[in-house]
């Protein structure tokens, strides 16, 4: 038997070699390629890079904090409080995230933008001659991420409000603590690990995010726009010293925010019952909380409801009035009959199914590694898989546009830049913490023996991964998979730097429509990808 | 229904079951084994022994989940040391029951049925005839998780017979059922098994359970096989003082203790605590504690030489604190 063994660690090493060539060797690429001496100069010269990488990391930094100033006050509200619509709204509120971020964008810019249908109802009602803002720079970015990113502050923090043992409380209540000392002795420590995963996510979030800044900085620029471009100037030494900066950025605050992390305690001491929410026992108090929360839904569903709304009006019919004069559905029959415009839609389609499938079997064939033959190299193995979690999407853009433009088949570079397989390749590699983190913990929560009964009763292999391993890790592959196909559909910051006319995606196709302000096709997009998004999760979602 | 019988027993008939030093070496130099044992056909051995005894990893090696190290395995004749466990033709019922969650009832027994699908007639027989065999006739459509922890544990069996094992294995069967339910579940599983006549081992760290359910009982300890016989040889006559003081209660008495109470005077002196009795002499002690369980009660004696011992007598035998004689029945010197 020992010959399996060396079968399972060969496998091991072959998939860690799979994932150093697709995560590290870009990366490591980058890094090399940008040791350049005049490129450096440049950089460290230049104002603009530097200004650049500071807005980068006070945009994230702030984003972080008015993310939490809305999204835990929120928690407490929807876990501890009980009100008419509760179960409703609490999941409404978490719609934001589900979204592709560039349709959250445009549907911001649509609704609050300059020419937005608030301006221009505030320039109607006020008969201004110019519109009453302009939506632009730093405080436009950080209101769309505040929109956005809440909602990993809301969901982390409610799940930790949720594996609270209301024993605990009644302890401390029992040994003479109000309710103040009781939230910040205890409830605020225990929340610690919540709020600090909460917090790594929103700012690798907002560190990677281009769509807000591309849509809305104007002048305004951060690393990620910056970096696509110099890369757009041809300017690649320049692109590549701003890549390693960017990523080194990312690394240090993910090291940084680490540090505060603390362990699990909540887990170390095992479930225990969560408080239940408590019925709002003033009428007034209660009639406000009601009206507030039901505010709120609607203004998160207001972009997506004017995009809705842009989507009906046809090209050049909606110029002055509050209310578009006319609706139907030119744009969405333009989107079906047109070929050049089906075209984007089919390649982010089969692009993402491809990438996605890919992300999924090599996530199987790891956690499978892993956590079944905990073969040699695992921790190697769920490290790399997480990786391209830790840097901004830019960052595997250009390092895939640089390793792979070049034809050296003993460095393993290949020429792949220009043809159809490096955008599923780029999604590829950002699926992979997705589905990689939700199958191996499935995997994980999968207890051997069935698998072991499947073997006794007869079934080999191939029948007990199909009958028994897959249906079994339904759950979590499901969820990742259709996390990962959603991101690679809704993608714009690896398709910006690697697209080619031929395989152009659906928000590149939105860019341009934008710039020929064909707003209404670019909404329709929009609510396709909304819709498809929102269709995949809800099927993913599904237990 | 012959004993089954260790190498270090009489001679050793040919079994059913044939097991030939085989040896599992872990790391850290954890060795289980090399350990012989036969099994007739249609007997029912009990493998008991402590956690970390290697009763499990023994019964890993039969199923095929681990791979042997030494030794051999073979089934009338057969050598099935490294067949894989998907044709190793062993039926297995896992401590936790390992039912498919995603699967009912019937789908469960099924599984190792040949054909597909609920139409197939000859499948839908055997599943409802192995249904009927655990008192569960009808259950098919049911989901695993309705069914109660007794319930499950006869699905899981119904499911382990369906596809005509030649050997039956289970792991702890009875561990995860509450106390009320185990005494009853034992006689029907027993009764079960010996309808179907299928040669079964079965693993426990309970001697009560061994003894009831087990033609015949094999003490592992340390990886080592320390005896195998029948209940009442392992309880009368156990080969070494582990067998005697894990098997069953046991007083341990060395030196003149041992001596008063009849040993030959070497050696230890092992007695149960039924086979002592108060008496006008003997060894000599004060009653520290009474522990009434109906029938009878414990009395826990301190000697002189502050050997605590434990008696069974009738619960108005003897009061804490009084002055007692002891004297044995029978005693077992080892």
């Amino acid at each position: 038997m020992i010959g399996r063994w060396r079968r399972t660690d060969l496998a091991a090493v072959a998939l860690t070699l799979l994932l150093v060539w697709l995560v590290v060797y870009p990366i490591m690429v980058v890094g090399a390629e940008a040791a350049d001496g005049s490129a450096i100069r440049a950089f460290v010269t230049r104002p603009g890079e530097w200004a650049a990488l500071w807005a980068s990391v006070w945009i994230s930094l702030l984003s972080v904090v008015l993310a939490a100033a809305i999204g835990i006050p929120l928690a407490f509200l929807f876990e501890w409080f009980d009100f008419p619509g509760r179960k409703t709204l609490g999941a409404l509120i978490a719609l934001p995230v589900v979204l592709p971020p560039l349709v959250g964008v445009i549907a911001f810019l649509f609704l609050y933008g300059e020419s937005g249908f608030i301006a221009r109802a505030i320039q109607a009602a006020l008969h201004l001659q110019n519109a009453p803002w302009r939506l632009q720079g730093a405080v436009a970015i950080l209101l769309v991420h505040a929109y956005s990113m809440y909602v990993y502050f809301y969901l982390f923090t409610r799940a930790g409000l949720a594996k609270l043992d209301v024993s605990m409380l009644e302890a401390a209540q029992a040994l003479g603590a109000d309710r103040r000392a009781t939230l910040w002795r205890v409830i605020v420590p225990l929340l610690r690990p919540s709020l600090v995963g909460a917090a790594m996510l929103t700012f690798m979030t907002a560190l990677g995010s281009f769509s807000a800044p591309y849509i809305f900085g104007g002048g305004f620029r951060v690393m990620t726009t910056q970096i696509v471009a110099t890369k757009l100037n041809g300017d690649l030494p320049l692109a590549m010293v701003e890549t390693v900066a960017l990523a080194l950025v990312a690394v240090l605050g993910l090291v940084m925010l680490r540090r505060t992390e603390g362990d699990d305690i909540l887990v170390a001491l095992g479930k225990g019952i969560a408080p239940r929410p408590r019925p709002i026992r003033r009428a007034s108090v209660r009639r406000l909380t009601t009206v507030l929360g039901w505010g709120f839904a609607v203004l998160l569903l207001l972009p997506h409801l004017t995009l809705l709304l842009v989507s009906l009006v046809p090209y050049g019919a909606w110029t002055t009035e509050i209310l578009p004069p006319v609706i139907n559905f030119t744009n969405y029959r333009r989107l079906l009959s047109e070929a050049e415009r089906l075209r984007p839609m089919w390649n982010s389609l089969w692009m993402a199914a491809v990438s996605t499938a890919a992300a999924v079997a090599i996530a199987l064939a790891a956690g499978w590694l892993v956590v079944r033959r905990r073969a040699r190299w695992r921790r190697a193995i769920e490290g790399l898989l997480a990786l391209p979690w830790a840097l901004p999407g830019t960052v595997f853009a250009i390092a895939l546009a640089i390793t792979f433009s070049t034809h050296a088949p003993l460095q393993l570079r290949f020429v792949l830049v220009g043809t159809a397989i490096i955008l599923p390749l780029a999604y590829l590699v950002r699926a992979l913490p997705l589905t990689g983190r939700g199958i191996i913990a499935s995997y994980r929560q999968l207890d051997p023996s069935l698998e072991e009964a499947a073997a006794s009763l007869g079934a080999g292999p191939w029948r007990t991964l199909a009958r028994v391993t897959l249906p079994q890790l339904r759950p979590g592959l499901a969820a990742g998979a259709s996390l990962a196909f959603v991101a690679a559909l809704g993608d714009i910051v690896a398709s910006i730097v690697l697209y080619t006319y031929e395989t152009r995606p659906v928000s590149i196709e939105i860019l341009s429509s934008l710039r020929l302000s064909e707003t209404g096709v670019a909404a329709a997009f929009g609510v396709v990808l909304m819709l498809v998004s929102a269709l995949v999760l809800g099927v993913g979602a599904r237990r | 229904m012959g004993p089954a019988r260790a190498r270090h027993g009489r001679r050793p008939l040919t079994g059913f079951l044939e097991i030939r030093d085989l040896e599992k070496r872990w790391g850290h130099g954890v060795t289980v084994g090399p350990i012989t044992l036969d099994i007739a056909r249609g007997e029912i051995l009990a493998l008991l022994g402590p956690s970390g005894s290697g009763k499990t990893t023994m019964l890993r090696l039969l199923a095929g989940f681990e791979a042997a190290d030494g030794g051999r395995i073979a089934v009338a004749g057969e050598d099935v040391t490294t067949v894989p466990p998907a044709r190793r033709r062993f039926g297995m019922v896992f401590q936790h029951y390992a039912l498919f969650p995603h699967l009912d009832v019937g789908e469960n027994v099924g599984f190792g049925l040949q054909g597909r699908g609920k139409r197939n007639e000859g499948r839908a027989q055997k599943i409802s005839d192995a249904l009927a065999l655990v008192d569960l006739a009808g259950y098919e459509q049911r989901k695993v998780h309705e069914l109660s922890g007794g319930q499950q544990q006869r699905v899981a069996l119904a499911r382990a017979l369906a596809p005509e094992p030649r050997v039956l294995l289970l792991d702890e069967p009875l561990s995860n059922l509450d106390p009320a339910l185990r005494e009853r579940t034992r006689h029907e599983l027993r009764d079960v098994i010996k309808r179907v006549g299928i040669t079964t081992i079965f693993v426990t760290h309970e001697q009560e359970e061994a003894f009831d359910l087990g033609d015949c009982v094999a003490v592992l300890n340390n990886g080592h096989l320390e005896q195998t016989g029948l209940a009442d040889d392992l309880y009368e006559h156990p080969a070494n003082l582990f067998v005697a003081t894990f098997v069953g209660r046991a007083n341990v008495f060395r030196g003149d203790s041992a001596r008063v109470l009849g040993g030959n005077g070497k050696g230890v002196v092992v007695v149960r605590p039924e086979r002592l009795q108060f008496a006008d002499a003997g060894l000599p002690g004060i009653v520290r504690e009474r522990r009434y369980t109906g029938a009878g009660a414990f009395f826990l004696v301190e000697g002189d030489d502050h050997e605590r011992f434990e008696v069974l007598a009738e619960p108005d035998a003897a009061r804490v604190g009084q002055r007692v004689h002891v004297e044995a029945t029978r005693v077992i010197a080892l």
